[in-house]
């Protein structure tokens, strides 16, 4: 898409940590509340108070710090980023600048090549969230600020610029996403805000290592618009380069609808913020003793996870992906496998017919009908033979309706297969005498035309007859 | 001299300050005066003295994870300029 060309992609992350409180005051940190209704004079920056450091939101940041691999600062302190917008009731930001919490990490992504790819991340550094800006007032001339979100503790993750795709991008921001879902430190759900997300981009000549001028691309609301307004950025920025023009340094907004970034004029003389320490807040000396005691309470992460599930399993990589996607996800495909030892076969089931049930209900995995227990029963009836695998599908579904256990539904409803060759040979001799012509095809060499036998004894038993069975019982009578 | 009077009236602008001329040259001569004294202490020989970063020589004050209600939503806003549907009402900023 843009031949000649190296893309340099680089991420800033924003995520909101799930702790009780905000990050310097005792409000509590909960989205959805009614607005300026969990606010107080800290956050709501009235002069003569004093911001208190959540020992828990520091906790949450070393956490996700050590599970992107980054070194732990044993020295931190906070900043006073100054800069002038409503949402920001103090005139600035508590952030960090020179001293961040964490910095030097990073995560593997599968590169274009199929091949692992390792990308950095400089720093990761503890801020507070700004209020929300509500565009709906009654005139245009106002906006309507909410300032519950004023204070919520926010991590900010910088990638490296190793990207060079925006597919790769998304591979990154997906694969960070699982890693911090998985450590607890946020729920990560970019629809409700909880991780946000800009792009810096940029393209230079494939003869040249010389970086292109800097595009940053802000609002971006979904995983799909990243990669988008990634993609979008490419051709635009190719384009003006093909034709001898210079690419503008400059912040662009994502037009979702009209797939467009388009230039923000507003924030070009904000860059200079004016930072200097914050001397309301004293600095911060983790001690190692702590930062291990988090580092063991880390829990199984994606990528190992994923390599177990390949290593010793013995899972196909898309398999092994689309299973550790989620902690939970991940616990119900190994509690079925504790029910029926089969990886593969679990693997497809729960990829199949769960996810495809779930998708189709709009349930999350932690609202799955079906118990990994009851799933595991399932496969067992097939495997012993008391099931076909096309009755287990209808089974299935009806676990997930009624909650009943597989075997319930099978007992309740006789569909037991039918195993026993005299049960079955009546039906087999009214399919031959009904269908004579395809039974002489058959004889005389044509060896598809038994496939139809099966089929229509299948559907005479209405799916309940053992499909192997019948194949040999039909072979025996046509000989 | 190490700043102009463009650089106090940039910062100026930056912290949305309006200045009048007179001020303008008082603080550009004020400022000066602060860099050269800098300059002087920049002189100092400071080998193996580790940087101060805070006036107070204190560490890891923290506060437990614990939510305590401050303020009704009236007595929020109650300093607010403008209120509406709960929320500060502020000029629009223009953002595009
Ligand atoms: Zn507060």
């Amino acid at each position: 898409m843009a031949n000649g060309y190296r893309i340099v992609i680089g991420l800033e992350v924003h995520v909101e940590l799930r702790t009780n409180t905000k990050i310097f005051c005792s409000c509590a940190n909960r989205f959805g509340a009614e607005p300026n209704t969990q606010v107080c004079p800290i956050c709501m920056g009235m002069p003569g108070t004093l911001p208190v450091l959540n020992k828990k939101a520091l906790e949450y940041a070393i956490k996700a710090g050590l599970a992107l691999n980054c070194n732990i600062a044993s020295f931190s302190k906070f900043d006073r980023k100054n800069y002038f917008y409503p949402d920001l009731p103090k005139g600035y930001q508590v952030s960090q600048f020179d001293l961040p919490i964490a910095h030097g990490g990073w995560i593997n992504i599968t590169g274009e090549d199929g091949q692992p790819k390792r990308i950095g991340i400089t720093r990761l550094h503890l801020e507070e969230d700004a209020g929300k800006l509500l565009h709906e007032g009654t005139d245009a001339f106002s906006s309507l600020v909410d300032y519950n979100r004023a204070g919520v503790p926010l991590i900010e993750i910088v990638s490296e610029p190793d990207l060079r795709s925006p597919e790769e991008a998304r591979q990154y921001l997906t694969e960070l996403r699982n890693i911090l879902r998985y450590t607890g430190v946020s729920d990560v759900k970019m629809e409700e805000g909880s991780l946000r997300c800009d792009c810096n981009i940029s393209l230079n000549p494939v003869t040249t290592d010389q970086y292109g001028t800097l595009v940053e691309v802000k609002n971006l609301n979904s995983f799909r618009a990243v990669q988008r307004a990634l993609e979008y950025e490419v051709e635009r920025q190719a384009a003006l380069l093909d034709s001898g023009c210079q690419v503008k340094r400059e912040t662009r907004s994502w037009d979702d609808s009209a797939g467009v970034t388009r230039s923000m004029r507003s924030k070009e003389k904000a860059h200079d913020y004016r930072y200097f320490p914050e001397p309301d807040l004293v600095p911060v000396a983790v001690d190692q003793a702590w930062v291990e005691t988090i580092r063991q309470d880390l829990p199984e992460l994606p990528e190992a996870k994923r390599k177990r599930f390949m290593q010793d399993l013995g899972l196909p990589p898309y398999d092994a992906e689309v299973l550790t996607a989620s902690q939970e996800l991940a616990a119900f495909f190994e509690e079925c496998l504790a029910v029926y030892d089969d990886a593969k076969t679990v693997s497809n089931w729960v990829m199949g017919e769960l996810l495809g049930y779930l998708n189709q209900e709009g349930l999350d995995i932690t609202a799955s009908p079906v118990a990994p227990k009851q799933l595991g029963e399932l496969l067992q009836l097939i495997a012993d033979g008391t099931i076909s695998g096309k009755i287990a599908k209808q089974v299935f579904v009806q676990v997930c309706q009624t909650g009943k256990d597989p075997q319930t539904i099978v007992a309740e409803q006789g569909l037991r297969q039918i195993s026993d060759s005299s049960q079955l040979e009546g039906i087999i001799a009214e399919v031959l005498a009904a269908h004579p012509q395809v039974a002489e095809d058959f004889r005389s060499g044509k060896e598809k035309a038994l496939g139809f036998l099966v089929g229509q004894v299948m559907k005479a038993t209405r799916g309940q007859a053992n499909p192997q069975l019948v194949n040999e019982l039909l072979r025996k009578k046509l000989q | 001299m190490k700043i102009a009077v463009t650089e106090v009236e940039y910062v100026a602008h930056l912290a949305r300050l309006a200045l009048d001329e007179e001020e303008k040259v008082g603080f550009t001569r004020q400022l000066n005066d602060i860099l050269t004294h800098m300059d002087r202490l920049s002189r100092l020989d400071t080998e193996g003295v580790p940087p101060t970063y805070h006036a107070i020589d204190m560490k890891n004050v923290f506060r437990a994870d614990q939510t305590r209600t401050w303020l009704s939503r009236a007595e929020a806003l109650a300093n607010a300029p403008d209120q509406e549907n709960g929320c500060v009402k502020v000029p629009r900023v223009v953002e595009e």
